[in-house]
């Protein structure tokens, strides 16, 4: 037998801000509902509801799932909550793909919700706890200083220089000054600037790093004939992959992610891309750092490896270029609220593909898009192929 | 697309009360390895998929999904945490097999109750932050007031609920890898100390340290690995409302939406009829009574009454908890769900011992994630 087509149907957003005066709950409420309103669904039609959302660390709450479940619609419902870190954003749609693949579901509601700001006073003292208790957070490590030594690894390794990697930062904000939801849109901003701004572990400056944030994001996923019924315009879950490397990650050589290959070609085989550069038009990589988004675009194979930069010097990234990344601005410029960020991710192919994404629309009518996050200990690659 | 799955190989660790010898690790490791012995698979070559069942403060360690690929054989491979009792595990192994994309998939989940100092406290952070939280009881306390609305709303009796006490922990005398195996009265049990009235601590499971690894199949992958593949009939899961202050506390009305739909895919009707034992959540010795008839074996009020008779004892017409439960095994944090299933496999397979029950095809197990939550699964099992 044939695998079940799955469609999204509608998508919801809150804006992202750096403190929401809203509950987690409130914020997961918010997203749901807009998203049901967006293809005009009530609860009643929702079967299942699944969740995503990082640490608990964050909301402060143990067993936080069970906490955001009746903010997230899922009272007296079949309700999921799965993780893995920071890719969870667009793992989250995957767990939604298989309850609706399997057969047992025809329409499901997949959430994502993350307020930071309640840790105080800033959300990085709550990833001392992801390290490994006995070799690690003896060290008192942060995120910043491992992305540092990522970024300073692929820079050497390639000789790319800080300027070409502050295209993207450059690029992403500006493409977020034409999203309603963003928190660091700028129209106006330069490779300067990010140059010249507060250095925090060398080679990251400030406005090389995705800003902490709140924020939640929902989309609704059908079964293939329930889906044509609701709207006119679904847009297709083609291909899903997601890999999990060990958690040794001190062994691993940073340059190029492995785990978000092997993520890939799961999705592009599940999809039948074979030639990822010119069947993909639209890339919504992971972007908490601008050289992330590099990182992700190669291993995405959508550049060879040391060469995804010249998709940001050659305008090929560009909202009208050949191969747009980030059209929505990424977590760079719209913010980086951990497990929404990701589904923002996939809420923006939605409208990209239906050509609903009002001033960030990309040129010529794209069929196709991949949305990436990455997550964990430099340790995990969730892909997630769309097309219409 | 597959339609069935069948679990083709156990293994697990445990169950005892402290395993300072062993980390976490150590006992998920050799939980899988006998697993993957049981169902005759290398992780590395055939295991196309993991999933983990795990709570960031249980473990002490935030996104814990980091450290759970190398002891299972995982990594660069797809792995997945649930935040979820072991039973949700199962569910998600089932629905990614029955996409067809997944062929053999690994489901596991573990306790290491014993590392963590201060769970009471740890349990209080489930409570809601705004408006709970800040009256500072402890979280037993919802357990308390359950029970005390359950006794009323069904004319259960203290004793009744005893009663499930001294069957499940004699049950454990007959199961190895039950540590809390005991020869008790109903006065042994109803003498001890409150833990918050009506609920008595005895009528509680302690903690317990293990790891339960699962390999799920497809039917085709599942006949050529295995003689007797234990088929998932049905499972369902539910969530009810988080808050205290709207959710009906006399009946688990999670338990029976759960149990609607496993029963439906499974096309029971009759539970009473249809299945032949059970294995459910007993964390607090009413929860088996109340579950029970959530699950529409009984109706309200029957279910203590029918246990003290010995109803549900290995002899009697549906055998509760022959394992020991979790007050016989110890209750096992997330993984409490798939202990509870681990004794309907081995039992389905003829593998229990000397606690084996005679002519068994179709078992159902059930799970509940403890207080303050609102969320039960069901699963149907057969042979």
């Amino acid at each position: 037998m044939s695998m079940r087509k799955v469609a999204v149907v509608g998508a919801g957003m809150t804006k992202f801000v750096r403190r929401a005066q809203e509950t987690p709950k409130e914020l997961s409420w918010q997203a749901s509902r807009m998203a049901l309103q967006s293809c005009e669904l009530t609860m009643d039609d929702i079967e299942a509801v699944c969740l995503g959302t990082a640490p608990d660390a964050f909301d402060g709450v143990h067993m936080n799932g069970e906490y955001l479940s009746d903010g997230a619609g899922a009272w007296r419902k079949p309700y999921m909550r799965s993780y893995v870190g920071g890719g969870t954003g667009v793992f989250v749609p995957i767990q939604g793909w298989y309850h609706v693949a399997s057969g047992l579901f025809d329409v499901v509601l997949v959430l994502a919700e993350e307020k930071m700001s309640s840790f105080y006073p800033h959300a990085q003292a709550a990833f001392l706890t992801i390290f490994d208790h006995t070799t690690e957070r003896a060290l008192k490590p942060n995120l910043l200083w491992i992305f540092a030594l990522e970024m300073n690894r692929y820079m050497t390794t390639y000789g790319i220089s800080k300027e070409d990697i502050a295209r993207v930062s450059v690029l992403h904000k500006h493409n977020a000054a034409k999203h309603p939801c963003a928190l660091l849109g700028d129209a106006d901003i330069t490779v300067e600037d990010v140059l010249n701004s507060e250095t925090l572990a060398w080679p990251v400056q400030r406005l090389d790093v995705s800003p902490v944030s709140d924020g939640a994001v929902a989309i609704i996923l059908a079964a293939e004939h329930i889906a044509k019924r609701i709207t006119d315009k679904p847009v297709w879950i083609e291909g899903v992959g997601w890999s999990l490397d060990t958690a040794y990650w001190t062994n691993r050589d940073l340059v190029y992610p492995r785990y978000v290959e092997y993520a890939a070609r799961q999705a592009y085989e599940m999809a039948g891309i074979t030639e990822p550069r010119k069947q993909i038009h639209i890339a919504e990589p992971y972007d908490p750092f601008d050289y992330k988004a590099l990182h992700h675009l190669e291993g995405l194979q959508l550049a060879e490896r040391g060469k995804a930069v010249e998709l940001y010097i050659s305008g090929a990234a560009a909202l009208d270029g050949d191969m747009p990344v980030c059209p929505s601005g990424g977590l760079l410029g719209v913010g980086n609220p951990i497990a929404a960020a990701g589904l923002m991710k996939i809420a923006e192919l939605f409208w990209q593909l239906r050509g609903e994404a009002g001033d960030r629309q990309v040129a010529g009518a794209p069929r196709r898009g991949v949305a990436q996050a990455w997550g964990d200990l430099m340790q995990v690659g969730t892909v997630v192929i769309m097309g219409r | 697309m597959n339609q069935r799955v069948a679990i083709v190989g156990v293994g697990w660790a445990g169950f005892r009360p402290a395993t300072p010898e062993v980390s976490y690790k150590e006992l998920m490791y050799d939980a899988a390895v006998r697993a993957y012995t049981d169902a005759g698979v290398d992780p590395r070559r055939d295991v196309e998929s993991f999933v983990t069942v795990a709570e960031d403060f249980h473990e002490g360690t935030s996104i814990f999904d980091e450290y759970t690929p190398d002891q299972l054989g995982g990594a660069l491979k797809s792995v997945q945490t649930i935040t979820g009792d072991g039973l949700h595990g199962l569910a998600t192994a089932y629905m990614l097999i029955r996409t067809g994309q997944f062929d053999i998939v690994a489901v596991e989940g573990h306790s290491k109750a014993s590392n963590i100092l201060t769970l009471d406290e740890i349990t209080a952070y489930a409570q809601d932050p705004v408006l709970n939280r800040p009256l500072r009881f402890n979280t037993h306390f919802v357990a308390g007031m359950e029970m005390n609305r359950y006794l009323y709303e069904t004319g259960t009796t203290r004793e009744q609920c005893a009663a499930v006490v001294v069957k499940n922990r004699f049950n454990a005398l007959a199961n190895p890898s039950a540590p809390y195996g005991a020869d008790l009265t109903l006065q042994d049990v109803l003498s001890g100390p409150m833990l918050s009235a009506p609920l008595g601590l005895r009528e509680t499971a302690e903690h317990a340290d293990g790891a339960i690894v699962m390999v799920l199949a497809s039917e085709q992958a599942a006949q050529q690995l295995v003689d007797l593949p234990i088929w998932i009939e049905g499972i369902g899961w539910c969530n009810d409302s988080p808050s205290l202050e709207s959710r009906d506390w006399g009946q688990a009305i999670y338990t029976a939406q759960a149990a609607r739909m496993a029963y439906s895919q499974a096309g029971i009707n009759h539970p009473l009829q249809a299945i032949d034992f059970a294995e459910v959540d007993d964390i607090y010795a009413y929860k088996e009574l109340q579950t029970l008839e959530a699950l529409g074996f009984f109706r309200p009020g029957e279910a203590g009454e029918l246990t003290a008779e010995g109803f549900t004892t290995p002899e009697g017409d549906l055998p509760v908890n022959v394992s020991g439960g979790s007050l016989g095994c110890g209750h096992l944090l997330d993984a409490t769900g798939l202990a509870r299933a681990l004794e309907v496999v081995l039992q389905l397979r003829g593998e229990a011992g000397a606690r084996q029950l005679a002519d068994v095809e179709i078992g159902l197990v059930q799970s509940w994630r403890g207080v303050p939550t609102t969320n039960g699964a069901v699963a149907i099992l057969s042979n």
